[in-house]
């Protein structure tokens, strides 16, 4: 086990622990970079959706694992993000601008659709977030001159200065945006944690009264979660747009709010990994199933709600046996490894806790 | 002019009347109690100080501020930090994210400094550290400096409690019940901590507290309440003897 | 005539949200959670009486099918309990909302592969025939429903106020620890208020399948028991019929006067308006805490 000696505030503030750690890091960037090297055309684009759905991921864990406001309706702001950017691209506007202003305008919605939500909490703002993922399907419907309601919207191929990106001819182009995008919000995701707003963030999720009494202030810490993560899911829906071709009201569903939802807790609530292990399951997912149809020798039988059922039930069995998720367990075994041989029976028994009602608050 | 003022604070929850037509004042620099049987309404003022309630009537004015106007959030700013009686600290953080949390009202970086991690953000997040670790020191915090809330023992959370406050760099510290569930030695502990900060930091002290040996130790005044309302002020020693106070504590004939 | 016509049709679907709302309801009281799956409980209670009855498969008399469905989804409550929601014990309440969210999924997921996707319809005898009012004709299937919702409401009322087992449920979600201090067996407790919500889930299954075919996808109509429920307030059972009347009223008024995209929003709009405006319902259960 590495022991730290700090000598100064700055190690303490630095994105990675010690040189071996921001190794690994670098390593792994290097193999990101290299990947279109490495596999063919149809992993390359699962690799990508892997990274966008992280992107997505990264959105909701912070407003869910680091603020603490569950949110059931993200679905809805894809879909913002992937209109905008296809409106915007419509009326002429240059994908390198269309891009980012897609995720503005997304955190901006959010942070004006946060304002009635600052006064809910846990089940009900699950249920008013999972409300308007519902309401989002028909107002795309209704705003048919916009949107293309049930027809929907094609992507055009992206130019970036006479640089051209086609996602289906030149996948590996495709998959740099894509990386770029989510090491950025990555940087910005771990720059927050560092810094006073991720603290204020942990505060608001922890203890609102004592927060405020600390000074920080919890309408507008809130509106600021609501309007990071909403644009980071903006980016994360208008790339997804690009990913699957076409956009209408039945591509970002509630469905793929509550699997947004259910991917962080399985990744792991709270922390970066986890929204990086949970896109990884909910992309190979439909592969991972595939394979087994093959060796159970149905491979021909299509069995509706497969993924949903079973993605459940990977769920059930984390939130039972794993709170942490897979980053949890990740973290527990490198411990018991660092130990060995002497990790201590039940060194991660979980406190026994009772329920207090949350109706007094 | 007194550094805190709270002149005929009314409050009521239904037909109970918490705090009724209460009225003290604090002097900067001192330490002052509160004392009362349980339900007096000690807890109360200190949530209407917080502004966590409003009151029906009176005001409340801290260093020239009226209080009234402002929302919970910016107390803090004004330079009151409070420590709570069931302690409120961040479970999920380590002692260390508790504390730096304290330090929020001196919060100069905005959101997209923080994103970029900035120079400046860095040279803020180093000073906030710096004054951080002069509480820790103070408190003798070391060792837990890296740990999780979750599973430190009760005394300890009562200390980082304290620490959080003090964090803030207060002109006056709220200290609800700060000796309740410690042990004696730790109590002792906690009457020179409450010396230092007055001699040392110049921080004023009201706080609310049922064990008098510490109230008698530390507090230069003390406010007895019953049933919302004024019994008696003074020196410890004056209102221990009062006879109304013990009344309402031992009731009627042990006086 | 047609107002009052659409007025009851209305209040037979505001019956059936009522219903699992009630469920909702019931084990938020007892236990503090929300159990996302209420509306595919009723599912599966539904397509266990209409497997039971239907002569495509079994075959029995629907008076002896319907209290089997009924026990059979009280057992699969109180198991549920058992083998899952007692790990999650103290545990935050969004965690097992995530749950059973997740439970949801799974629960669908095996339905449709006992009885695949196509809708079926319950032959029960509930929905034979009419009742002529005034001029109105009331489908018998709409009529029991109402009649029965209501019963059972009032029951479960009485239930939590009256008797020892219902305070007993009301203490342990209020504070499990002293709970258990005062000697109420508060596992036990939960695993009840789980069979019996099984039980009212199973009941508003069969209603709901004897009027209309069911689906594996049935029980996404529990979001709108959802509404109903918040609407009355979480805490409150007469609340939750109450908000289920509401809703069922509002759906086919919005429907013959609402233009086209807009009428099926009109439910959730009405969650909307009053999560932001009435957050506790109109029967609220809420009170501010001393710190």
């Amino acid at each position: 086990m590495r022991i730290h000696f700090k000598t100064s505030y700055n190690d303490d503030i630095r994105l990675f622990e010690d040189r071996f750690t921001a190794l690994k890091y670098a390593v792994l960037l290097a193999f990101a970079i290299a990947l279109p090297f490495l596999l063919g055309d149809f992993y390359l684009g699962e690799a990508t959706n892997v990274l966008i759905w992280a992107i997505a991921g990264l959105g909701l864990m912070l407003l869910t694992g680091q603020t603490g406001q569950v949110s059931l309706g993200h679905a809805a702001f894809l879909a913002l993000g992937a209109y905008s950017n296809l409106i915007l691209l419509d009326k002429g506007v240059p994908f390198i601008i269309s891009f980012p202003l897609a995720g503005i305008i997304t955190g901006v919605v959010g942070t004006i659709i946060a304002i009635p939500a600052l006064r809910l909490h846990g089940i009900y703002l699950a249920i008013a977030t999972m409300t308007i993922s519902i309401l989002a399907d028909d107002i795309i419907v209704l705003t048919e001159p916009w949107t293309g309601g049930v027809v929907g919207m094609f992507p055009p191929t992206i130019d970036i200065f006479g640089f051209e990106i086609e996602r289906w001819s030149q996948p590996d182009r495709f998959y740099y945006l894509v990386l770029i995008t989510t090491v950025i919000c990555t940087l910005f995701y771990r720059n927050l944690l560092r810094a006073p707003l991720g603290r204020a963030f942990a505060a608001v999720r922890d203890s609102e009264v004592s927060a405020a009494a600390m000074g920080v202030h919890i309408s507008r810490t809130k509106m600021t979660a609501f309007g990071i993560s909403c644009a980071i899911t903006g980016l994360a829906g208008a790339l997804m747009g690009y990913f699957s071709g076409m956009v209408n009201n039945e591509t970002f569903t509630v469905v793929i709010s509550i699997q947004l939802l259910m991917m962080i807790v399985i990744g792991g609530l709270g922390t970066i990994h986890g929204a990086f292990f949970g896109a990884f399951v909910v992309a190979f997912l439909p592969q991972g199933l595939s394979i087994a149809k093959d060796w159970f020798g149905s491979s021909s039988v299509a069995i509706p709600g497969l993924e949903t059922g079973v993605f459940g039930m990977i769920l059930i069995l984390f939130i039972l046996f794993e709170p942490g998720g897979i980053y949890g367990r990740w973290v527990k075994t490198r411990i018991w490894l660092e130990l060995f041989p002497f990790a201590r029976k039940d060194m991660f028994k979980r406190q026994k806790s009772y329920l207090k009602t949350e109706r007094l608050r | 002019m007194s550094l805190l003022e709270i002149k005929n604070a009314t409050l009521k929850f239904g037909g109970v009347t918490a705090v009724d037509d209460l009225s003290f004042s604090v002097e900067e620099g001192e330490v002052y109690a509160i004392v009362g049987p349980n339900g007096a309404g000690k807890s109360t003022v200190f949530n209407l100080i917080s502004r966590f309630y409003d009151p029906f009537a009176g005001s409340i004015h801290f260093d020239g501020h009226d209080l009234l106007k402002s929302p919970p959030e910016r107390v803090a700013d004004f330079g009151i930090a409070r420590t709570f009686q069931n302690i409120e600290l961040f479970d999920n953080a380590s002692v260390l994210q508790n504390l730096l949390v304290g330090r929020h009202r001196h919060r100069q970086t905005n959101m997209l400094q923080e994103m970029l991690f900035t120079p400046k953000a860095r040279r803020e997040e180093i000073a906030h550290r710096e004054a951080v670790e002069e509480v820790i020191d103070f408190l003798d915090l070391q060792p837990y400096r890296n740990k999780l809330i979750a599973g430190l023992p009760y005394g300890v959370r009562k200390v980082v409690e304290l620490a959080r406050a003090l964090a803030s760099g207060p002109k006056m510290l709220l200290l609800d019940e700060p000796a309740s569930g410690l042990s004696v030695e730790e109590t002792q502990d906690l009457r020179w901590w409450i010396d230092d900060i007055r001699k040392q930091m110049g921080i004023t002290v009201l706080m609310v507290e049922h064990d008098m040996g510490l109230v008698s130790g530390v507090c230069d005044r003390v406010l007895a309440l019953a049933d919302g309302a004024k019994l008696a002020e003074g020196t410890p020693a004056e209102v221990q003897s009062n006879p109304a106070v013990i009344e309402a504590y031992l009731g009627v004939g042990a006086a | 005539m047609e107002f009052f016509q659409l007025f009851v049709s209305g209040l037979a679907n505001g019956s059936v949200y009522g219903l699992i709302a009630l469920g909702f309801v019931l084990i938020y009281k007892a236990t503090e959670a929300v159990n996302f799956a209420q509306g595919d409980f009723m599912m599966l209670g539904a397509f266990i009486a209409l497997w039971l009855t239907n002569p495509e498969y079994i075959g029995l008399s629907f008076w002896i099918a319907a209290p089997m469905a009924m026990a059979a989804m009280g057992g699969l409550g109180y198991a549920l309990d058992v083998t899952i929601i007692r790990r999650m014990f103290g545990q935050s309440q969004t965690a097992v909302v995530i749950l059973t969210i997740a439970l949801g999924f799974v629960i669908r997921f095996v339905a449709g592969l006992f009885w695949g996707h196509e809708p079926q319809t319950l032959q029960s005898p509930l929905a034979v025939g009419d009742l002529t009012i005034g001029g109105v004709v009331l489908g018998m299937a709409d009529v029991t429903i109402i009649v029965v919702t209501g019963l059972l409401t009032f029951a479960l009322f009485q239930f939590f106020k009256r008797t020892k087992l219902g305070l007993a449920m009301q203490a342990s979600s209020q504070n499990q620890m002293a709970a258990y201090y005062m000697g109420i067996p508060v596992k036990r407790v939960q695993g009840f208020i789980w069979a019996l919500s099984g039980v009212v889930a199973a009941v508003a299954g069969i209603l709901f399948a004897s009027k209309g075919a069911i689906d594996p996808n049935a029980g996404l109509l529990g979001i709108k028991a959802f509404a109903a429920a918040v609407i009355g307030g979480f805490g409150s059972l007469p609340g939750a019929l109450i908000g289920g009347l509401i809703i069922g009223v509002i759906e086919p008024f919005a429907a013959r006067y609402l233009p086209a995209g807009y009428s099926q929003m009109a439910p959730y709009a009405l969650l909307l308006f009053v999560l932001v405006f009435r957050p506790h319902g109109l029967f609220s259960q809420v009170r501010t805490k001393k710190v």
